[in-house]
Order: structure tokens, then C-alpha cells, then sequence
């Protein structure tokens, strides 16, 4: 291992890693892509929408209708990686946890880490992969903290269904079949249920 | 703790930490190689010394011999091993089946952590896993002893019951603020012990620990701080380069060591390493150390000698002999 230099006592550096090239860009079928870029829309406004996309009763029948047909699922589906990829670098799980990570996406972690940010993290809050990206999870705790809702980042979130990849979330959301995604709580006062993830 | 008569066992890591005595682990790093000879040959500058060595699971993405065939020669040298799994190299399905059969062969201690990405390691073109993550893992394995059944809920027979699972926890990260939070999420998917990144920043882990203690949860899963021994000016570079993932050295620290003729850099770090075991040990909530001193087991019984920590803890004999040693505490 040859020793990189340092000048002397200071802050410590992040340097940059030899990272992807700018106009890297993932092959077909390639699951991982560099971390996401900031979220663009500010706190304020995502937990306004959060509010409009809640399963209430008029989106849980239009849910029902638009999937009754399979080209207005598709368009459906469509509309919403067109309006989420560009907002919040959305993946298209299937299964969104935006509401609960202060709308910021954390399947653009490079370890898809769902539960909070990992231990490599550098000292100005950089991503430990690519560290000209900041960490998903820094942006989302500040994100969350700054509208009062740090406590959603405790709730203990189950593993990712990968048949999920490519779904619309919020009909899944809507139709009640991401209902487990995360705990009610921190889950400390009782052993949380992983629940059957079949 | 009370012993049965006749030749004293050493406690286990779990007796251990459960009766409150002061607990020293160490990191071994299998070799890269299809020998363990030379792995049994540091574990035994151990034995005696620690209760127990985490055997790590193909550290910073280079590959090593399999931590749980690590974790067998680590026991045949009279050690008590602690296998390390990580997330960045196999699914759901292969961690399940993985941690079956370390359970079959009595590898009950299990630290789990995410993993570090496999472009740091000899072989930056891997494809990296993360099905689960750290919390995720811990979860299943506490539904798998606990509930006796796997993550698709298929029963198992019989379940995994002697399971005692550990988490990683880096303090120092951003966003220092979540870190305890992020900590306490482990302790309610199942860790009942917890080792944390290098100790430098004594204030900074103070904090961290005392929120856990606010919520109780040091009573509920044993922290055990990292400490780790700069050897050298260029290791000091090294570390402090923001090239090894996680690791931050304060100012303070490294003024200290480039105060010091180069040559004696090794020795300060030495005693740095001593005395921040010695102020750990008095952090309330603190149960022990984690010594990430890979291959610096010659002298970790000095080390825990200068530290004030070594009371009890002294060479065992050989393998053979290993379960009737009385000085193991």
C-alpha cells in the first residue's frame, strides 16, 4: 500500500476517489448507477404532495381504474418515472420510501441502503463511492430534521422486493400492496415483526 | 460471576460482557492464501489476552480465506471467534444458508455490517450485492433464533438458538447527529453488542454514547469502543488521507504524532493508542474495546498492560489446554 500525501495537520481532505468519467452512463440491465444528485424539490413542497398522494379514497379508486387497463397502467407508470427520475433521481422500485427518507431517494445510495447512511461516509458529508455526490442520507436527514421529521429515518425498513423494479409506486402504494415497507416505529419498546417477505 | 468448581473455564464474550467485566476484542484478518497456519500463529499471541477476534469478512473488498473457515482455526488456536458477514457479496438466500452453517459448527458470535463497495478492493469490476443491509441482516437473524424461520417465513429445524449478534457503528460519520439513531435502529433489529469505527475523537464518542445511554440502550447491547494503534507517520498519512473509508484522525491527534521524531511515531502512537483505552474504560455505557490492530498482536499485551486493562488476562497455554487456563479473568 503506497501512502498518499498529506500536507501536514489540517482538516482533513475529502479527496476525490478515482471515480466513474462525467458522461459515465450504466449499461442495459447495469442495477447500479452513481448517487443521486441532490432531490429537486424543496422539503416544503414534497411533504405537501405527500399529503396529496396520501391512499385516501379518491386516489385508491383512481388507482383501481387506471389499473384496470394495462396502456393506462403503463402511461400511468410512465408519468410517474418522468416526474420522479427528474425530481428526486427516482430508480423505479416499485416500492417508495421518499415519504419516510425526507424525499431524498435512497436506492440512488450506491449500496441501496434503505435503513440510513453507511459508515463511510466523508468528513463533509460526501459520498464514500463517489464523493463529488453528497450522501443520499446526509441530504435526507438535514431534509427530514429541517421539517420536524428526523423520526421517520428510525423506523426500521424491510428488504427491497426486487420483482418490484419498474412498478408505479403509487399504485402500489395505493392498492395497499406496500403496506410492510417500514415499521410503525423505532421499534424498541417491542421486537418489530420482519413479517413474511415471501 | 459465579464459576463452577474445579478448573475455571473462561467466561465467553457473551458471559463476559453480561457480567459487566471490562471485554477486549481484537480483529484478525484472515490470510490471503489457502493456509491458515499463519493466522493460528498471530491468534495465539492472543490467546489469553482477548475474549474473543472478530474474523473479518473479506475486508475492504480484498479477498481472504472465508471468514468462517478464519473463525474455526481462530478457535483451534484458543480463541473465541466472532465471524464477521457483510452484505456486498452475497443475497438474502446465501446469508441465510451461510448463517446455518456457522451455526452447525458452534460459530454463534456474528457481527454484521453492509460491507465496504467493491471498488476498493482487488477486484473493483465485482458486482456488488446489498440485498440486505446491516439493519435488514440483523433482523433476520434474530427472526431466524428467535422465531425459529427464515425471511420467506419456511420453518426452520431446529432454529439457530445460540445466536449472539453484533453491529458495527462508525460515530464519527456524517450525519454525526443520526449516528446514535442509526445505532439504536440496530439495537431493535437484534444487535446485542456493538463495535464502532477508530476512537480518536474522545468528545465526539462520549456524545454518541451518551444518547444511547439516554435511551437506555446501553443496557440493552454492549458497546464496545475501536482502537486502533497509528504505527508509523506514513500509516498516519495514510489514514488521514480520507482514503480508507470512515476514518477521520482530529487535528489534535496528528499534530501529536508528526510532533515526535519519525522514528518514534510508532511509540507515541503506542501510548495515544493506551491512553484512549484507558479513557473509554470510564465513559459510563462503555463495556469494553475493539482493538483494530491487525497484525500488531506481539505487542497488543503490552498495549493493554500500558492501558491499565490487562489484569487477569496473560498467555494460555496450549490449545489442548486452553479450557482449563485460570487466568482468563
Amino acid at each position: 500500500m503506497s501512502a498518499p500525501r498529506v500536507a501536514g495537520a489540517g482538516p482533513v481532505p475529502v479527496e476525490l476517489l478515482p471515480g466513474p468519467p462525467a458522461d459515465w452512463h450504466p449499461g442495459p440491465g447495469e442495477p447500479r448507477r452513481p448517487a443521486a444528485p441532490a432531490p429537486g424539490m424543496a422539503p416544503r413542497w414534497a411533504y405537501l404532495v405527500q399529503r396529496l398522494v396520501r391512499p385516501n379514497w379518491l386516489n385508491r379508486r383512481a388507482g383501481a381504474l387506471v389499473e384496470r387497463w394495462p396502456a393506462a397502467r403503463r402511461l400511468f407508470t410512465r408519468a410517474e418515472r418522468a416526474s420522479k427520475e427528474g425530481l428526486f433521481g427516482c430508480r423505479m422500485c416499485g416500492q417508495c420510501a421518499l415519504p419516510v427518507t425526507g424525499y431524498s431517494c435512497p436506492m440512488g445510495c450506491p449500496k441501496e441502503l434503505r435503513n440510513g447512511p453507511c459508515g463511510g461516509v466523508g468528513a463533509g458529508g460526501a459520498c464514500e463511492v463517489y464523493p463529488d455526490r453528497r450522501c443520499v442520507w446526509v441530504a435526507g436527514y438535514e431534509r427530514a430534521a429541517g421539517m420536524g421529521r428526523a423520526g421517520d429515518l428510525r423506523r426500521l425498513q424491510r428488504p427491497v422486493d426486487h420483482r418490484r423494479f419498474g412498478e408505479s409506486s403509487w399504485l402500489n402504494y395505493w392498492a395497499g400492496r406496500d403496506d410492510h415497507l417500514w415499521t410503525a416505529d423505532d421499534g424498541l419498546a417491542s421486537p418489530p415483526a420482519m413479517g413474511q417477505v415471501p | 460471576m459465579s464459576e463452577p468448581a474445579g478448573p475455571a473455564r473462561p467466561a465467553s464474550l457473551r458471559e463476559r460482557l453480561a457480567s459487566g467485566a471490562f471485554t477486549v476484542t481484537s480483529e484478525l484478518s484472515p490470510v490471503r492464501g489457502a493456509s491458515a497456519d499463519a493466522l493460528r500463529e498471530r491468534a495465539r499471541l492472543l490467546a489469553g489476552w482477548v475474549d474473543g477476534v472478530n474474523l473479518t469478512d473479506n475486508q475492504g473488498a480484498h479477498v481472504r480465506m472465508a471468514s468462517w473457515a478464519s473463525a474455526l482455526a481462530a478457535r483451534e488456536a484458543g480463541l473465541e471467534p466472532i465471524m464477521q458477514m457483510t452484505c456486498r457479496d452475497r443475497n438474502r438466500i446465501a446469508l441465510q444458508s451461510d448463517l446455518l452453517g456457522a451455526a452447525s459448527v458452534g460459530l454463534t458470535n456474528l457481527v454484521f455490517m453492509t460491507g465496504d463497495y467493491p471498488k476498493f478492493g482487488d477486484h473493483p469490476g465485482a458486482k456488488p450485492v446489498f440485498d440486505l443491509d446491516s439493519v435488514t441482516m440483523l433482523w433476520t437473524a434474530r427472526t431466524m433464533r428467535d422465531e425459529g424461520r427464515l425471511l420467506s417465513g419456511n420453518e426452520l429445524k431446529p432454529p439457530p438458538s445460540a445466536l449472539f449478534l453484533g453491529a458495527v457503528e462508525n460515530p464519527f460519520a456524517p450525519p454525526q447527529e443520526f449516528r446514535a439513531a442509526r445505532a439504536a435502529k440496530k439495537v431493535a433489529a437484534g444487535a446485542q453488542f456493538l463495535q464502532t469505527q477508530y476512537v480518536f475523537d474522545i468528545p465526539v464518542f462520549e456524545r454518541w454514547v451518551s444518547a444511547l445511554r439516554a435511551e437506555g440502550l446501553t443496557e440493552r447491547c454492549s458497546i464496545l469502543a475501536g482502537v486502533g494503534v497509528i504505527r508509523s507517520v506514513r500509516a498516519l498519512d495514510f489514514m488521514a488521507s480520507g482514503k480508507v473509508p470512515g476514518v477521520v484522525i482530529p487535528d489534535a491527534v496528528q499534530r501529536r504524532l508528526r510532533a515526535v521524531p519519525a522514528d518514534q511515531a510508532g511509540e507515541e502512537g503506542h501510548r495515544l493508542a493506551a491512553e484512549v483505552i484507558a479513557r473509554v474504560k470510564e465513559v459510563p455505557g462503555v463495556a469494553g474495546v475493539h482493538l483494530l490492530t491487525a497484525g500488531y498482536e506481539k505487542r497488543v499485551p503490552e498495549l493493554l498492560d500500558l492501558a491499565g486493562v490487562s489484569h487477569g488476562r496473560g498467555p494460555r497455554p496450549a490449545i489442548t489446554h486452553a479450557r482449563k487456563s485460570t487466568n482468563a479473568h
